[in-house]
């Protein structure tokens, strides 16, 4: 049982500050973290390894420092890391990236076979959710996102049992191997890693694949590679500010009456709208 | 009706490792290996394509008009201005994605054809809706009712339940076929799941949670703004050279039309083209979740959400009692929740849910930006806070600075005396009606 | 799960500071096995100091560090500012001569900087291992062994442990070197960064480029008359301004360590030179300031004790960073001579001791100031009956050049050189020389 996992290393967002003059992100100083839905899948994927034997391998594209999350991926007990890294691949979008990690997912399945690969359901810095998507279609494997349990993985069968977490409840889907999962949180609870495995993180140097080492055009990396521009970045509109009910400490009462009346009032403009 | 097959099978035999795994997949043993690669029978032949989708360093391909598209290279051209404006001129219209379970139609749907209505003015095209599913036809004048000139059909029963596999598959042949200039998708856990895949086969731009979306008259471009970095930021993003613009919006975040049951729509059908048996995924079981608790956050008419100055998690239990004299539900800031006081399924903002109620009543949430941009285009917000300097102020329509323990239980009073719940649950079957 | 990795090890050092990142860097250059664990998420995110490092102590462990190592600015003035409530005196003493390559003493932010000396430690083959906390010492018998730390499988062995936890050591109480810290023997430093932009920070503490920085140390108001000091550093972009004052006094006074570094932020001597800056990390330390008399035992059979964990810092001169990185090369070097000896015992390792004392001024140095902190906190009004007594010491103090012995401007000029306080000479002028000297 050969898993691979997607992670991406991204800045810890609860602890990104913001000027309050220029509005402006402060990066300096803001530590940079495994994307915790990664993490999780990571834990999953090393409970598989626990549960049915085989390896773990941790696959990553970003700037060279991301050997770090890597590492980090190690200590949770993943045993191989492979950092796809170049400056081509800079200025990627969702579909750029997708192209490049899945190239390096094709060669990686080149050199041993992988029977699932586990992505976070999104990175929290940016949101989007696609790559994963991009990579099942790239690919062509079946497709399971926001994945909460693995139920049943079938080596003979070559088939896995996924619980998917919807708005309304959990769907059972089942799905030849290798199939593709997104994970969301509450899939697992990460463990705090042995001692053994941060050792072995520690001395452990991931491998870098360059844009030579894929078999990739280079028309669909990067910048060049993007279906998306960012054309102009700003600060948020804010609500104008309104008013102040005075008397907040000194008679609730009151206030209470006043908040109640705007409301009336404001509730009877727009409905006779 | 069957297709008689197209085109002929390719090796590209500098790709292939040897790995055999086509040998095995092949259902017509058309394949064979000799001196380490795989060899065609082309007599056997059939064009399933099974090969070519097994194949782990995409050595297959089919060489012929139709399947050659399936490939996202084939679709990345390198043209000159010229020819980009031509490509780009093949494209007209805006889509919409109707989501449907059960054949009710998810509300996201009808406030994306709103703004959906806006655009294809703006671009004086029409506006269409895509719907998939199996018995859905009554979805087609309702989405007329809400805005769609053309409601695109695609009727199967392999479409009773959402699956990405079938679903892109209906998606892309309408696309392909019609070539939309814009796509719109509501930005749930399906139409998340949906539109990635969809874009990265048409090798076009996706723009996630987008909360503006409209058209740079000079260029004719869609202009797609979101909010990055937490929400610290907004982003306009642009598709430039690829079509369609495709983005998924959250909902809650565009407002439908009026529903106009004047309006007619004209219906397209298309077949799937797909059979069960190819589809690898099946949906064995679903389990509903027992928590009827669970807050409908999206579309409550009131929420009444409690941050850290509730110092403890027993304050929400003040929060559900306010909830309730007003008809609404309980929210929560990211910080509570991390403190494990309530469950990830009240959080509002940019990592919780997005949320636009009549009322919005703060209390003791200091209003990080993240939290803001979750709840700052609710019709009123009421803020309760200690702290004078708390960023929540600056976007209340009414502030009351103090101890939310001593106005919050005055609020409860006043509502159930003056009966706010009534007035609320008024505007809200209004709003509906 | 990775039964393949060893638990056993040449040295095990406790805590990726500068005193342990300087042992685990000269243990791991002389081809010990060397690993290292830190409890912090990284080397130095547990680590304040007030941010100046001097360069030739610095350079014994990592030999020019200052040439790419992450300093902020060569400190070319450094100034000593008695406050009043609403006044100044401002002495200050700038040298191109500290500008020379290399220069006398950089300002640093520890985070940048321990990060750069894990580096070093991890390229000549030491381990560094964060988030873990070592949470006992194993021992056999008389004999260190190894550690245990908070994860499982968390036992490891070296025949040489190297405590450099820090201040307020579990480790050493544990092994009985030393009994619980009294409030008293330890200073609480809080420091606040505000960011600026480097042409304002140039402008208004006249420095013609990145490449010149001040310092200057202030006594009196900004600790309210307690025995302690206040700080502002110029760094890159940002300044570093602090406040450090004995635990027990500021029990006494009950003023909480933000109430002090607030009051000094508006104080009018002080409030000009952060004036719209962004208020950045907030950071806050203990500081052992027991000094000699409260020095733990400084080594045992297979364990040695080094930095702050040894309280070797020098409450006047406020030297902490240079004893800690000398002591912790101090402590490998006797580790090393145990490896090749074959002697882990107490016997060999006495030798750090010896080291110290013999290759150091740092033990000479603590010895000689041991009474200094008590003896100003027994004559209270020496830093709060100013201006009078204070201004009389600046007098001395200015008038250095009267004082007839050669012997005595020697020792002056040698503390400007090597120290920042120059209260230290202040207090040399006045009575207080029977203590120091």
């Amino acid at each position: 049982m050969n898993t691979a996992v997607c992670i991406k290393q991204v800045p810890d967002t609860t602890e990104v500050r913001i000027d309050p003059e220029t509005n402006a992100l402060v990066r300096e100083g803001v530590p940079s973290i495994v994307n915790p839905f990664d993490a999780h899948a990571t834990e999953e994927a090393v409970r598989l390894k626990e549960r049915y034997g085989g390896t773990v391998t941790i696959i990553s594209m970003g700037p060279p420092q991301a050997t770090e999350a890597i590492k980090k991926c190690i200590s949770f007990g993943a045993d191989r890391g492979i950092l796809l890294s170049d400056r081509a691949f800079a200025g990627s979008d969702t579909w750029a990236t997708s192209y490049i990690i899945a190239a390096g997912l094709k060669r990686l399945m080149s050199e041993q076979p992988v029977d699932l690969i586990l992505c976070g359901k999104q990175a929290i810095d940016g949101d989007t959710a696609q790559v994963g998507p991009g990579l099942a279609r790239r690919l062509n494997l079946p497709q399971i996102t926001y994945a909460i349990s693995i139920e049943e993985v079938n080596l003979d069968a070559r088939r896995v049992k996924v619980g998917r977490r919807l708005e309304t409840g959990v769907e059972v889907v089942e799905a030849p191997l290798p199939a593709l999962l997104t994970c969301v949180e509450e899939m697992n609870e990460i463990r705090y890693a042995s001692l053994p495995n941060m050792i072995r993180a520690a001395r452990y140097e991931p491998e870098v694949w360059g844009r030579d080492d894929l078999e990739v055009e280079d028309e669909l990396l990067g910048f060049n590679g993007s279906p998306t521009v960012v054309s102009k970045i700003f600060a948020p509109p804010e609500r104008e500010p309104g008013e102040i009910i005075p008397g907040g400490t000194e008679d609730p009462t009151g206030v209470a009456a006043v908040i109640a009346d705007k409301l009336i009032e404001a509730l009877g403009a727009t409905a006779s709208v | 009706m069957p297709k008689k097959p197209k085109g002929v099978l390719r090796l590209i035999a500098e790709k292939c490792i040897g790995c055999e795994v086509c040998v095995g997949e092949c259902p017509f043993d058309a394949l064979h290996m000799e001196a380490g690669l795989p060899v065609i029978d082309y007599e056997e032949c059939k064009l399933c394509r099974k090969c070519v989708k097994a194949c782990p360093t995409d050595a297959f391909y089919v060489e012929g008009e139709e399947e050659a598209v399936e490939e996202p290279q084939a679709e990345a051209i390198s043209d000159t201005e010229a020819d980009l404006q031509a490509r780009l001129r093949q494209y007209s219209g805006v889509w919409v994605f109707v989501e449907q379970s059960g054949d009710q139609a998810h509300p996201v749907s009808w406030e994306l054809l709103g703004r959906g209505r806006v655009l294809a003015d703006t671009l004086g095209c029409s506006l269409s809706a895509v719907i998939l599913g199996d018995g859905i036809d009554d979805l087609a004048p309702e989405a007329g009712y809400y805005g769609a000139d053309t409601a695109y059909i695609v009727d199967d029963p392999v479409l009773a339940g959402y699956r990405p596999q079938p679903y892109a598959h209906g998606c892309l042949n309408l696309i392909r076929k019609y070539k939309p200039e814009i796509m719109l998708i509501g930005a749930t856990t399906l139409g998340r799941d949906l539109a990635g895949a969809i874009a990265t086969d048409l090798h076009t731009g996706l723009t996630a949670d987008c909360t503006g979306l409209d058209i740079d008259e000079l260029t004719r471009e869609l202009r797609q703004t979101r909010p990055a970095f937490g929400g610290n930021i907004m982003a306009t993003i642009l598709t430039r050279e690829h079509r369609p613009q495709m983005a998924t919006v959250r909902p809650r975040v565009m407002e439908a039309l009026p529903r106009d049951e004047s309006r007619t729509v004209e219906i397209i059908r298309e077949p799937l083209g797909l059979s069960e048996d190819e589809i690898a995924t099946k949906v064995v079981g679903f389990k509903p979740d027992a928590d009827l608790d669970k807050p409908n956050l999206t579309y409550a008419t009131v929420i009444v959400t409690g941050g850290r100055g509730l110092g403890s998690p027993a304050g929400f239990e003040l929060m559900k009692e306010l909830a309730d004299a007003l008809g609404g539900v309980v929210g929560a800031s990211r910080s509570t929740v991390d403190a494990g006081w309530i469950s990830h399924d009240h959080q509002v903002g940019q990592t919780g849910t997005t949320v636009r109620p009549s009322l919005y009543i703060a209390c003791g949430v200091s209003g990080a930006i993240q939290h803001r941009v979750g709840m700052q285009t609710s019709d009123t917000i009421v803020a309760i806070n200690t702290d004078p300097e708390a960023p929540i102020f600056q976007i209340a329509d009414y502030g009351i600075i103090g101890d939310l323990y001593k106005v919050v239980p005055e609020l409860i009073k006043v509502a159930n005396e003056r009966n706010l719940k009534e007035l609320l649950l008024g505007k809200a079957s209004e709003a509906v009606s | 799960m990775a039964t393949d990795v060893s638990n056993k090890f040449d040295v095990i050092v406790v805590g990726a500071g500068l005193a342990g990142l300087a042992a685990a860097h000269t243990c791991a250059q002389a081809g010990l096995e060397t690993i290292v664990i830190e409890r912090g998420t990284k080397p130095g995110t547990k680590n304040v100091m007030g941010g100046v490092l001097y360069t030739r102590p610095t350079a014994k462990v990592f030999p020019e560090f200052w040439k790419d190592a992450p300093v902020e600015r060569p400190v070319i003035e450094q100034g000593a500012w008695l406050l009043t409530s609403d006044s100044a005196i401002k002495l200050a003493y700038r040298s191109q001569r500290f500008a020379d390559d290399p220069p006398n003493a950089f300002t640093v932010l520890r985070v940048k900087l321990d990060k750069y000396f894990a580096d070093q430690a991890e390229k000549s083959g030491a381990l560094v291992i964060c988030e873990t906390l070592v949470e006992e010492v194993l021992t056999d018998g008389d004999n260190v062994i190894g550690v245990r730390c908070g994860r499982a499988e968390g036992d490891l062995y070296a025949p040489v442990v190297i405590i450099a936890e820090g201040v307020n050591s579990e480790l050493t109480r544990q092994l009985g070197m030393q009994t619980d810290l009294k409030l008293d023997d330890t200073a609480s430093v809080v420091k606040e960064l505000i960011r600026l932009d480097p042409k304002v920070i140039e402008d208004r503490f006249n420095l013609s480029g990145e490449h010149e920085g001040t310092t200057i140390e202030m006594y009196g108001d900004a600790t309210l008359g307690m025995l302690g000091t206040a700080f502002v550093y110029t760094n890159k972009d940002s300044i570093s301004l602090g406040v450090g004052f004995l635990l027990s006094q500021a029990v006494e006074a009950a003023q909480t360590p933000y109430d002090m570094l607030q009051r000094l932020k508006q104080h009018s001597m002080v409030a000009p030179l952060i004036e719209g800056g962004e208020t950045g990390e907030y950071m806050t330390h203990m500081i052992p300031e027991g000094g000699y008399n409260r020095m733990p035992q400084l080594f045992g059979h297979g364990v040695m004790v080094v930095g702050d964990a040894a309280m070797l810092v020098n409450g006047i001169h406020r030297e902490g960073s240079n004893y800690a990185l000398l002591s912790g090369q101090l402590a490998a070097e006797t580790a090393i001579e145990a490896h090749e000896n074959g002697d882990f015992s107490g016997k060999t390792l006495s030798h750090y001791r010896a080291r110290l004392l013999d290759e150091t001024p740092i033990l000479r140095d603590l010895r000689k100031y041991r009474n200094a902190a008590h003896y100003v906190e027994s004559h209270p009004a020496l830093l709060s009956t100013y201006p009078d007594l204070v201004s009389d010491a600046m007098y001395e103090m200015l008038n250095v050049d009267d004082v007839p012995k050669r012997q005595k401007q020697w020792e002056i000029v040698r503390m400007v050189l090597r120290a920042r306080s120059l209260v230290g000479m202040a207090w040399d002028g006045i009575d207080g020389a029977r203590s120091m000297l």
